[in-house]
């Protein structure tokens, strides 16, 4: 058994400590917020963060997160008040939806460290992100709306 | 689309429903509905008012409208309640979607059958959702002129109340409900004048955005079902090929892999989580047969088009009476060959299905594009009637058209009946990437003249494809013969709308033995970039501006016309731009809309293509939505731009070489154009809008590019080792 710690609360998994992340979030936590992509850190949607950094979860081996606070979308905010979940419903960014989740986890982490974000930062902190849908001005605008009203909460 | 298209694409539809027998599909409505995640509210114990499959009235006034129409990102879980919310005259904060069962009651009427497809959703559905709300409507006015003893005309109704202005009488919706169902449906309600709309034409929110900015909206991933398992497939890489001999020893010993199941091309490793199961497939080891062409390649295939481009007979797609006799009074002749590879769909979401295979009954969630031929396929290969699969269509993870193929369908069912517990199969990307039903690759033959002063005399197109109807035919019982035409390899070239003197369109059918499919906006995928880019060559060798030789040739096509000027007009057509910058234009009509492009870019020296701004205008007749139609024009762009720069498959010894994004690259955050959606205002009727955004940018950008640089691209994607400063 490994002890786990996801947006707060204890769990207690059988999977070998080399299951990815990913996995045991999904099949064992049973959260499914966090989607799968690729496998390989190639798009991003599988982004997590581990004691408030940003991991791509498919790569991320659970003994990683062990000691450490696991946050995926569904912990970030109990009623999605987040400033970017309230940004991303304020511009309309999703289209399918696959890879908001990995893209907010993302912008989450960039507000965090850098509160007025320019368009370089953004490019930089955003771009490991795919989105099929071509949403990424629409999330640019979102980011920059999110921190103009506060960023991080 | 052309009409002929869609023509013909209905037959086949019809046909495969023929073909699959007769189907009775008893009108069962949902009985859970997402209001409940919306307003927070359980159903209400008092039977709401349901006059027809489409809409549900509940006591408290909430309406539900189901939709049969699959949300893969196009918005269609928010135009299709709007459509509803107008002639029902309710307040749109009090509409919510739920998905609808497989049922003939919801079949595009386009297809006859579900279908989300053809970017006919708004098309398909407008006139039968505006009938069955304006009808509800009427019940709703006749009830509570009837309990107040007044004639129904002299009421009123807005947001969702019903009043009687003489004696200031109001009544809500949700008060008229029994006397409501009591009532016979109009047969020919009255409509909203367009005038008086409110919502139809007016941006709206999403209301599935919410669901998507938190982790509760589903996905086929995500659906969780008691007693399930996961599996992997290890698919056989090779085309058309099988399995040999399998070793599931090691496989077996996996903790957590419940059974090995040998398919006819793959082999699945059913398991209790995801993990065991890929940990399963990667201790197999399999011997394959490597198929029917063994040494299939990209460069054989090149060799095979060209060879039929040159001396192929072909079909006859259009003509013209005298080309010959045009060819050879031309004064200036051009000729060009435009070459555009197979592609991959890569939707974010790798194929996924869950399946749930009992004795008599089955019941399968998914993110599928078509309900009804799902149903049947599962009932057919699990042996149950069609009629007793219960389809559940989830939240798609990205379409593009990959989703109407049924591989990852039977994949689950066939899992499912082998091991007698409901199955989710999940592929790798690996196995989305080679696994995939490609955009066909495209070799076109290309000539045209001018005479003298420089006006175009004839256009002479031949188009060496698969055929992608040869492909999904079979399986439905429908065989593309080879006298046949197949629209969609060809569609937006045999239409191309420029008066350019004797035309003609040839198409020739190659069989590769590569699976084809269909790729958001089809056969203008390509066709738009072969005959944009030839056209523009053509203004060139006349001497005249781009966009100056394409208006004088669209007299007779006022709506290309009028997207090209006002995408002109927005982008500052003619004026300077900094130096090493260029300029281009394409303008292309599909499924109904008229898009054209203008592209801004520029190419470094080691030929890295950036693109800096496209300006976007359309035409796609009346909007519903005016704020998806923008996310759509823009979102179908850049699906075009990531091809047109990155995207190509390539084939070595008859098996996909692409793996990953790594090898097959998406467009990113940083590399993203300043995009202007602007929308012709029109009043004709409805163009699609989910594909029609894909077609121009690759010839707009090619085009700019030769602006800049003076280099022509004719082969796809653009190589920037093709650009590279000497």
């Amino acid at each position: 058994m490994t002890r786990l710690s996801v947006n707060r609360k204890a769990y207690e998994v059988e999977a070998d400590p080399n299951t990815p992340l990913l996995w045991v979030i999904r099949d064992d936590c049973g959260l499914t917020g966090t989607k799968f992509g690729c496998g390989v850190a190639q798009c991003g949607s599988c982004t997590v963060h581990l004691d408030g950094e940003a991991r791509r979860s498919c790569v991320t081996p659970l003994k990683a997160a062990v000691g450490k606070e696991v946050t995926t979308i569904e912990g970030l905010s109990p009623d999605s008040t987040h400033a970017l979940q309230k940004a991303w419903i304020e511009v309309d960014v999703p289209q399918c939806g696959y890879c908001q989740s990995g893209q907010i986890m993302s912008a989450v982490i960039l507000l965090k460290e850098n509160k007025k974000p320019t368009d370089a930062d953004i490019d930089a902190a955003m771009s490991g992100i795919v989105c099929r849908c071509g949403t990424y001005n629409r999330i640019r605008d979102a980011i920059k709306k999110a921190a103009m009203n506060g960023g991080a909460k | 689309m052309t009409a002929k298209t869609e023509l013909d694409r209905r037959s086949f539809l019809k046909a495969t429903l023929v073909a699959g027998g007769s189907l009775v599909f008893g009108l069962h409505l949902p009985s859970k509905s997402r209001a409940e995640e919306r307003f927070g509210i359980a159903e209400p114990a008092v039977a709401a008012f349901q006059p027809n499959a489409f809409i549900k009235i509940a006591p408290d006034g909430k309406v539900t409208v189901t939709v049969g129409q699959s949300e893969m990102g196009q918005g269609v879980l928010t135009s299709l309640p709007m459509i509803v919310a107008e002639d029902l005259d309710v307040d749109f904060a009090n509409v919510m979607y739920e998905q609808a069962p497989a049922d003939k009651a919801f079949a595009n009427p386009m297809m006859g059958t579900m279908v989300t497809g053809g970017s006919s959703s708004v098309k398909m559905f407008f006139a039968p959702l505006r009938k069955a709300s304006a009808a509800a409507r009427e019940m709703l006015v006749a009830a509570a002129a009837q309990q107040w003893g007044v004639p129904a005309e002299s009421c009123r109704v807005a947001k969702g109340e019903v009043f009687h202005p003489t004696s200031r009488r109001a009544a809500k919706y949700g008060t008229l409900l029994d006397a409501a169902s009591k009532l016979t449906p109009p047969a020919e309600p009255k409509l909203k004048d367009a005038k008086d709309f409110k919502i139809i034409g007016k941006p709206m929110k999403r209301l599935d955005t919410p669901a998507k900015v938190n982790g509760t909206g589903i996905f086929a991933i995500d659906v969780k079902v008691p007693g399930m398992l996961t599996a992997s497939i290890l698919r056989c890489p090779y085309m058309g090929g099988k399995v040999g001999r399998v070793d599931e020893a090691e496989a077996k010993a996996v903790k957590g892999v419940r059974a090995v199941v040998t398919l006819g091309d793959g082999v699945g490793i059913v398991a209790d989580n995801y993990w065991s199961a890929k940990k399963g497939r990667d201790a197999l080891t399999v011997e394959w047969d490597k198929g029917p062409n063994p040494n299939l390649s990209s460069d054989g295939i090149y060799k095979m088009f060209a060879d039929g481009a040159n001396n192929d007979k072909g079909l006859v797609a259009k003509k013209t009476d005298d080309l010959a006799g045009a060819k050879s009074k031309a004064a200036k002749t051009v000729e060009a060959v435009y070459w555009s590879p197979f592609l991959a769909h890569a939707t974010m979401e790798p194929m996924t299905f869950v399946a749930d295979v009992r004795k008599d009954s089955a019941e399968v969630w998914g993110g599928v594009q078509a309900q009804m031929m799902v149903a049947q396929v599962v009932g057919k290969t699990a042996g149950v009637p069609a009629d007793k699969v219960k389809v559940n269509t989830t939240l798609l993870g990205g379409g593009f058209g990959r989703r109407f193929e049924m591989d990852y369908v039977i994949d689950g069912t066939l899992l499912s009946k082998a091991v007698g517990k409901p199955v989710k199969v999940i592929w790798t990307r690996e196995d989305d990437m080679q696994g995939d039903q490609y955009r066909p690759a495209t070799y076109n033959k290309m000539s045209a003249g001018l005479d003298a002063s420089g006006n175009p005399v004839f256009w002479h197109h031949r188009v060496v494809n698969d055929a992608i109807m040869a492909r999904l035919g079979p399986g439905f019982g429908f065989e593309l013969k080879p006298d046949q035409l197949d629209d969609s390899a060809f569609e937006g070239a045999h239409n191309l709308p420029y008066d350019l003197g004797q035309m003609q369109i040839d198409w020739v059918r190659k069989d590769t033995g590569v699976p084809v499919g269909f790729w958001r906006s089809v056969g203008s995928s390509h066709t738009a970039f072969s005959t944009e880019c030839f056209v523009d060559e053509l203004a060139h060798a006349a001497g005249k501006d781009p966009l100056a030789f394409r208006l004088a040739t669209l007299a007779k096509h006022p709506r290309h016309a009028g997207a090209l000027k006002l995408a002109a007009e927005k982008a500052g057509w003619g004026k300077p731009l900094p130096k090493g910058m260029g300029r281009g234009i394409a303008v292309h009509e599909s499924f109904g809309s008229y898009v054209a492009q203008v592209a801004e870019v520029s190419v470094d020296n080691d030929g890295h293509v950036r693109v800096h701004r496209v300006v976007i205008a359309c035409d796609c007749g009346q909007v519903v939505n005016p704020d998806t139609v923008a996310a759509q024009m823009e979102g179908g762009m850049v699906y075009g731009l990531t091809a047109a720069l990155y995207g190509e498959i390539t084939l070595k010894d008859n098996r996909v070489e692409q793996r990953n994004f790594y090898d097959y690259k998406m467009l990113r955050m940083n590399e993203m154009p300043k995009c202007e959606v602007h929308i012709v205002p029109s009043n004709e009727k409805h163009g699609g809008v989910g594909e029609p955004g894909t077609p121009p940018i690759a010839p707009a950008v090619v085009n700019a590019i030769f602006a800049a640089t003076g280099k022509r691209i004719r082969s796809l994607p653009i190589r920037p080792e093709e650009l590279k400063q000497a």
